[in-house]
């Protein structure tokens, strides 16, 4: 029986229970009439049996399709011969997959002898099984469970409450997935990366000079001995960075000033949607857009001033991130000079200054704070774009400060090492978490702080 | 004295005027050039874009008389769709149009202006009808993708021989075939039909967008649940303590957090640990919903705030319960804030392509998705694929799927903006 046939039977069994459960709650009321004898309304005492029909079978159902596929490795693992059991783990997960393979019907690598054959029988039994148990298991827990909720019912039962209670539990669960989320993210990249640190010092990893991640599978291989040195993914990152820096930060502070101070109300409300058809174009349509027609148009003009320029160069992709994050920049400008008060502005512009003065000489050294913040929010974006860089930046790790050269990031290296074939005891592969955790806390600790300034000030002028 | 000072102070006023007038219209013009910068760069865009991808829409096709021969289809006297060699039928087709083609190199690179797909096209059609055994066909079968790159203008005549992919002869050919008017231009269904390919002139986008489609489907379905009721949650019953600050903290850093970090974490979590298989639309949809949480969250709140307390308290004034309250009366008035969230949020998944690599689905997949653990490419992702191929005809190629998908995200944010207008009101 497969898993959303289950699904659906309980589903089914839930809406007959929340039948049974408001029929009943009438009947204890002698008839609809009588119906104000009942503690809550009829559709509660429903709800009450229904949930009860549905949250302990469903909770079966999920604890054992997490459970399940081990419990079956394990079992198949005890039947195989000796042989087969004192493999090292990574042939014995070979040899599980071809079990599982050819079980399935699909092709198997190698030769399929009798203990193969043998495996895969029972591994179809005890799937066959364990489908039965688990459809017996869950149809019986939720028939026990809504009969004994259906048997409670009285008149003085108060359903109401009992189902105002668990509905508030899956609240308080749903607005802890945020919680679990941080905590999923910490916990798996930071167990990988521990473990690429017992291969690679701390040190090295922080202040080595030179990547290249490609591992000598042979050990007389030449030129591959694997250096994990992230400092030039570190200056890569931080050179596009300051080019997407240089461009979003003056254009959008002055995109941000001229509609907020200039412009006619006209003009803005063209202009606004129209930065935001900006910030809402997807990354990888501007990797393609930075890779196929800005990069030529760069090196061809660089070319025609006598230099030369790489043609996946650093500028190409920070020229076109710095667009990308001009809406960014320019809306949280835009809120921090229009939380500034009326009052000030309306002070300088009285004392005779121009329009332009009272801009920098009073609105925005007020919403100063919240102007850096903003900043804070766009280099931690900068940081983690990835489709751009992977797209139109390049893949060697060059220690360098020239915008023409290619430089790769921390996300490029990211994105190389982990797609495609992976091994997960490789320092390579690892090395990959390492890189993610290196890009976790550095973006928490701006986004931290950007939020923390950004709020702060807003609170002032309250 | 007095009247001296102010006497000094007026002109030096004065005598800054200029000076000062000119700062603020040099201040204005920097802002009027900052605001173009943005304007100009979609302009240039959606140009190039447009110019590169419209020719996408269209293909060209060769016309040919086909004889479903029964020396080729029936060797055996009997239709063998197995193993019949449905190309060379269509080779034979060409050569009829040029009949003094005859050394093998010519041969082969006449064979080489039509596409692969054309063995498939007939047989197709033998499969469907196998009355035409014997007989002959007028068929429309896709040109190789150098012929329709010739059409389009996108490769250059006038270069050399050797610098172009297509020789000298086989262009005395196309010239030849356009004369006679076998070349005929149609509308591309392929680039909706099929799923992807490693021939330019057989590659559609249907087996990305039914990725994307599956996994906004499993985002939808949790994400804006989950969103709904934790935004519920914080604004209507959250106690003020340590637990609620720290799931607000947690909200708006996750909301700034780098989508290819939710990737790893889909990488680690839901396919080392939970296994599930790679490549799925199952996990980019668990992804993806983790990724717009946050963003339906906030929206979802920014709506329930909205709603005025009078309501409330009128609610719990007839003596609803607070469930009664925020289910009866807050929730219906802020679904459509809610809902316009989610299509946002939607909209920012659908985009997105970082997490997706970590998670592999950046695999080279033909076969069109039918389920959720099938594996699948995403929109997004394809349009990456192709950005990485070098011909020529991908290029045309990724820019239609780009302005494809770029309808999308346009529709669904017009429909969130038009919602927004629409039940908007004023308590």
């Amino acid at each position: 029986m497969q898993i959303t046939t289950l699904t659906l039977i309980i589903a089914a069994m839930a809406a007959g229970a929340f039948y049974f459960g408001r029929e009943r709650s009438l009947s204890v009321a002698s008839g609809p009439s009588r119906m104000q004898t009942l503690h809550s309304l009829p559709g509660y005492y429903g709800y009450y049996t229904a949930i009860w029909a549905l949250l302990p079978a469903m909770g079966l159902l999920l604890a054992w399709n997490l459970i399940e596929p081990r419990v079956i490795v394990g079992l198949i693992v005890q039947g195989l011969p000796d042989a087969e059991q004192s493999m090292s783990p990574g042939e014995l997960n070979l040899l599980i997959n071809n079990i599982r393979n050819l079980a399935n019907g699909d092709i198997v690598s190698g030769e399929v002898g009798t203990v193969l054959q043998d495996a895969a029988a029972r591994y179809l039994e005890y799937a066959n099984t364990g489908r039965w148990m688990l459809a017996v298991l869950t149809i019986g827990l939720a028939t026990l469970c809504a009969s004994l909720a259906w048997r409670r019912i009285t008149p003085k039962f108060r359903a109401r409450n009992h189902v105002e209670r668990v509905i508030s539990g899956l609240l308080i669960a749903a607005s802890s997935i945020a919680i679990l989320t941080t905590i999923g993210i910490v916990m798996s990249v930071l167990f990988e990366a521990i473990r690429f640190f017992r291969e690679v010092p701390l040190s090295e990893f922080l202040f080595g000079l030179n990547w290249s991640p490609q591992t000598a599978i042979r050990a007389d291989q030449v030129g591959s001995s694997g250096s994990f040195g992230a400092v030039p993914l570190f200056t890569g990152t931080l050179l596009i960075t300051g080019i997407a820096m240089f461009i979003a930060v003056p254009v959008g502070l002055m995109t941000a000033i001229y509609l907020a101070e200039y412009s006619s109300a006209r003009i803005r409300t063209i202009t606004k949607p129209i930065l935001e058809i900006l910030a809402g174009i997807p990354t990888v349509v501007y990797g393609f857009f930075a890779a196929l027609t800005v990069a030529p148009v760069v090196r061809r003009a660089g070319e025609s001033m006598g230099f030369e320029v790489a043609s996946e160069s650093a500028l190409a992709a920070g020229l076109v991130m710095g667009i990308m994050i001009i809406p960014l920049v320019s809306s949280l400008s835009d809120d921090a000079i229009n939380s500034v008060p009326r009052a000030m502005r309306d002070g300088a512009l009285a004392l005779g200054s121009t329009r332009s003065e009272t801009m920098t000489k009073v609105i925005l050294p007020a919403a100063l704070p919240g102007i850096v913040g903003g900043i804070l929010l766009a280099v931690s974006r900068a940081i983690g774009e990835t489709m751009i860089v992977v797209m139109a930046a390049g893949l060697s790790a060059n220690l360098t400060a020239n915008p023409l050269e290619a430089v790769t990031t921390v996300t490029v290296q990211i994105v190389t090492l982990l797609v495609g074939d992976q091994e997960f005891d490789s320092a390579k592969t690892l090395a990959a978490f390492a890189l993610g955790l290196m890009l976790f806390l550095i973006t928490l600790g701006l986004n931290v702080l950007g939020i923390y300034v950004v709020r702060k000030y807003r609170e002032e002028y309250d | 004295m007095s009247g001296e000072s102010t006497v000094t102070t007026r002109s030096k006023v004065e005598r800054s005027l200029g000076k000062r007038r000119r700062k603020e219209s040099i201040f204005r013009i920097l802002g009027i050039a900052s605001t173009l910068v943005g304007v100009l760069f979609l302009l240039v865009f959606f140009w190039t874009l447009i110019g590169q991808g419209s020719s996408a829409f269209l293909q060209t096709f060769i016309e040919i008389e086909v004889e479903f021969s029964e020396d080729i289809l029936a060797p055996a006297g009997e239709l063998d769709l197995a193993y019949a060699d449905f190309d060379a039928i269509a080779r034979n087709a060409l050569r009829e149009k040029f009949p003094d083609v005859t050394s093998r190199s010519e041969r082969r690179e006449l064979n080489q202006l039509i596409s692969v797909g054309a063995g498939y096209q007939i047989k197709d059609a033998i499969a469907g009808d196998p009355d035409l055994l014997g007989t002959t066909l007028l068929m429309q079968v896709p040109a190789a993708a150098n012929v329709d790159m010739v059409l389009k203008e996108n490769i250059d005549r006038n270069l050399g021989e050797d610098r172009r992919p297509i020789s000298d002869s086989q262009l005395e050919w196309i010239d030849a075939l356009i004369a006679d008017g076998s070349l005929v231009s149609k509308f591309n269904v392929a680039l909706f039909t099929n799923g992807d390919s490693r021939e330019p002139e057989l590659a559609g986008i249907r087996g990305a967008l039914m990725g994307s489609f599956y996994m906004l489907l499993i985002t939808v379905a949790l994400a804006f649940p989950i969103g709904a009721a934790a935004a519920i949650y914080l604004e209507e019953f959250a106690p003020k303590n340590r637990w609620s600050d720290l799931i607000e903290v947690n909200i708006n850093n996750l909301a700034a957090v780098p989508s290819i970090v939710f990737g790893l974490l889909g990488l680690a979590v839901f396919i080392n640990w939970m296994s599930i298989p790679r490549s799925a639309p199952l996990v980019g949809g668990l992804v993806l919903s983790l990724l717009t949480l946050p963003v339906i969250i906030i929206a979802a709140r920014a709506a329930i705030k909205a709603v005025p307390p009078s309501i409330r308290e009128a609610a719990l004034g007839l003596g609803a319960s607070k469930m009664q309250v925020v289910f009866h009366h807050v929730m219906p008035l802020a679904m459509p804030g809610m809902l316009t969230g989610t299509i946002i949020g939607m909209s920012r998944a659908l985009g997105e392509s970082a997490p997706l690599l970590m998670i592999g689905m950046v695999a080279f997949i033909v076969d069109v998705p039918a389920g959720f653990s099938d594996p699948a490419t995403a929109l997004p992702v394809q349009i990456y694929l192709w950005a990485d191929s070098p011909e020529r005809a991908f290029a045309e190629r990724t820019s239609a799927a780009i302005i494809v998908l770029l309808g999308f995200l346009l529709v669904m944010n017009l429909a969130a903006v038009i919602m927004r207008k629409k039940v908007e009101r004023k308590w």
